[in-house]
């Protein structure tokens, strides 16, 4: 991929743009931020529409709370915060405030992952697709770009019930646009025809591992990719029918391997159609400070590091 | 409502605690019975709501904070209509919609669901910044217990409502003194508590929790506080109009046996006697 040529775009840019769009469509969208709205973006919104953002300041539990109530007297709140304060901190405000009662509250949480960078490991969060997997009838999303951002957003906005939605900071090559791009929530993107193995992906990863399975295909090796941006619920079909297909797959994400997508993969295919799965994702570490790319080399989530865990793997699983 | 009826009703309200703890062999009768004259008189006399129709737009919201004084919710609940009476004896068996904590989704009448402490007046300040966007009328009340102002959370939802001048809002302290580890002054203190809510800006009210006037003149304050929310602290008695559980943090969470429930019932039959004197003399005057 030609770095220069890729248009790139940080899918927290595309979140506020998104929310500014459905803002002027749907009055009962409001925005709750945590002093943060610069970095989270919704002060895009907030331009557009000051009297519907509320700024709780630095009390994101408060703030799930608030949003809550503003959900139960009828209103489409989004909370914003930095993935490890929302869902983190926030974690059972999210769960008996917000998902006990099933209300209509989108938690927009940003700076998931390592890509987070240089503020190190307090502020990157790579627990918060595994705490939110936890609620029951949780959705969980993690776009890959920006043209699955803001469709992400739009079908969080009309959906009824509770959403978990996880953006990155740094800005990453846009990769759905095609004509024949079509975004449905809780349905999966085969997005590369293979048949060696499956690389099943999320987030900014998924990038990554389509250069992966460039690499791959070098070395005569067909790699199937799919681009899960719904987590929860999980396209179950299209992953065991991938795995039949293949008969080995790799999950990729920018996330502990603890409880994030690769996990809800191995439920999928431990129950239905166990075949050898490789999780590539943070190993049972904590980040650290560096620029994005040195630590998405360091812990191989770019497309070598990628690349190199699928030969590992498919020499070990053959 | 008369004080004389809104006393008969409490003390309806009060057998309904007793009763429905002694059914489920567990829940929390000391802090129910604390503000069964609160419960009495919001859903009694304050509140505009509809039993007919729990989820009309423009009703008047409570949150029970303090949500493990469901029972006493559920009696009031019970009584104004909302459901059958007879089924507080189901609270917290398999099966009921009288969850042990309050349920929105199942339970008729019951505008939030909580539970775990600090997190319902969050959830009020939420529904009373919706009315103040939508300019509506309503007022949203939520009960507190006084040592779930432990809670940091209450203190961020404090900080909130008093920068967003949430009039709507109706945040009451029941204080009854005792939580579970003893008195609050003793586990980690909470007070002064009316000077940490007017610090927070709040304009605050103190009234006696079993006097009705009291009550009556606590909240008309309230409605008539413009530009600011309204903190009720509300001193009470925990385990009110049973006298073995007055006064006792053991009855914070523990259900009577079968002779304390007859004992119990026994004290509030006793009550509606002398309320029927009073009512009788009443009517003479008249």
């Amino acid at each position: 991929m030609g770095e220069n040529t890729v248009k790139k775009i940080a899918t927290r840019e595309s979140y506020g743009n998104a929310l500014a769009q459905l803002g002027a469509e749907n009055k009962d969208i409001v925005v709750l931020d945590a002093d943060l709205a610069s970095a989270t973006k919704t002060e895009i919104f907030k331009k557009k529409f000051p009297d519907r953002h509320i700024d709780c300041g630095i009390a994101e539990s408060n703030m799930i709370g608030v949003a809550a109530g503003l959900a139960a007297a009828g209103k489409i709140p989004f909370a914003s915060s930095f993935a490890m304060f929302a869902a983190g901190r926030a974690f059972e405000q999210i769960r008996n405030s917000v998902g006990y009662p099933h209300l209509n509250v989108k938690i927009g949480a940003t700076h998931g992952g390592i890509t987070v960078g240089e503020d190190g490991a307090t502020h990157q969060c790579n627990e918060d697709i595994a705490l939110m997997r936890t609620i029951p009838q949780m959705v969980v999303m993690c776009p890959s770009d920006d043209i699955e951002a803001k469709a992400a957003v739009k079908a969080a906005a009309e959906y009824e019930g509770p959403v978990y939605l996880r953006f990155g900071r740094g800005p990453c090559p846009v990769i759905n646009d095609r004509l024949d791009y079509k975004f449905e929530m809780g349905k999966g993107s085969l997005i590369r025809e293979g048949s060696d193995v499956t690389i099943i992906a999320t987030g900014i990863c998924v990038a990554n591992a389509l250069e992966a399975a460039e690499e791959l295909k070098k070395d005569d090796i067909g790699a199937e990719v799919i681009n899960i941006c719904t987590i929860k619920p999980l396209d179950k079909d299209m992953i065991l029918s991938s795995a039949r297909k293949t008969g080995k797959v790799v999950t990729v994400e920018e996330h502990s391997v603890i409880g994030g997508l690769g996990s809800g993969v191995e439920d999928v295919l431990g129950e239905a159609y166990p075949v050898p799965v490789k999780k590539i994702g943070m190993q049972d570490v904590f980040g650290e400070s560096g620029s994005a790319q040195a630590l998405l080399e360091k812990y191989m989530l770019d497309g070598k590091g990628i690349y190199e865990q699928v030969k590992e793997f498919l020499k070990i699983s053959e | 409502m008369n004080n004389l009826e809104l006393k008969k009703t409490a003390n309806q309200i009060r057998k309904g605690i007793v009763s429905a703890v002694h059914s489920a062999k567990a829940g929390h009768p000391g802090g129910s019975l604390s503000a069964a004259d609160i419960f009495t008189y919001l859903y009694f006399e304050k509140m505009n709501i509809d039993p007919e129709n729990p989820r009309m737009e423009d009703r008047d919201r409570f949150v029970l904070s303090k949500g493990h004084t469901a029972p006493g919710l559920y009696a009031a609940l019970a009584y104004r209509g909302f459901f059958p009476v007879e089924d507080l004896l189901s609270l917290r068996r398999l099966g009921s919609y009288l969850q042990g904590h309050p349920c929105m989704n199942h339970i008729p009448g019951v505008d939030m669901s909580s539970g775990s402490l600090g997190q319902g007046i969050s959830a009020a300040a939420g529904m009373a910044l919706a009315a103040k966007m939508d300019h509506k009328a309503y007022k949203v009340y939520t009960l507190l217990g006084d040592g779930e102002l432990q809670e940091g959370q209450v203190w961020e939802a404090a900080m909130f409502a008093g920068h967003h001048r949430l009039d709507h809002l109706v945040v009451i302290v029941d204080n009854n003194g005792l939580q579970i580890d003893g008195n609050i002054e003793n586990v980690c203190s909470p007070y002064p508590i009316d000077k940490k809510f007017e610090a927070f800006q709040f304009h605050v009210v103190h009234a006696d929790a079993h006097d009705f006037d009291s009550l009556r003149a606590a909240f008309k304050e309230a409605e008539n506080t413009e530009g600011m929310p309204t903190a009720v602290i509300a001193h009470s008695v925990k385990g009110k109009g049973i006298s073995f559980m007055e006064g006792d943090a053991g009855w914070h969470g523990k259900a009577p046996d079968d002779g304390q429930y007859e004992a119990a019932m026994a004290e509030l039959e006793n009550i509606d006697k002398i309320l029927l004197k009073e009512e009788s003399g009443w009517e003479k005057i008249q």
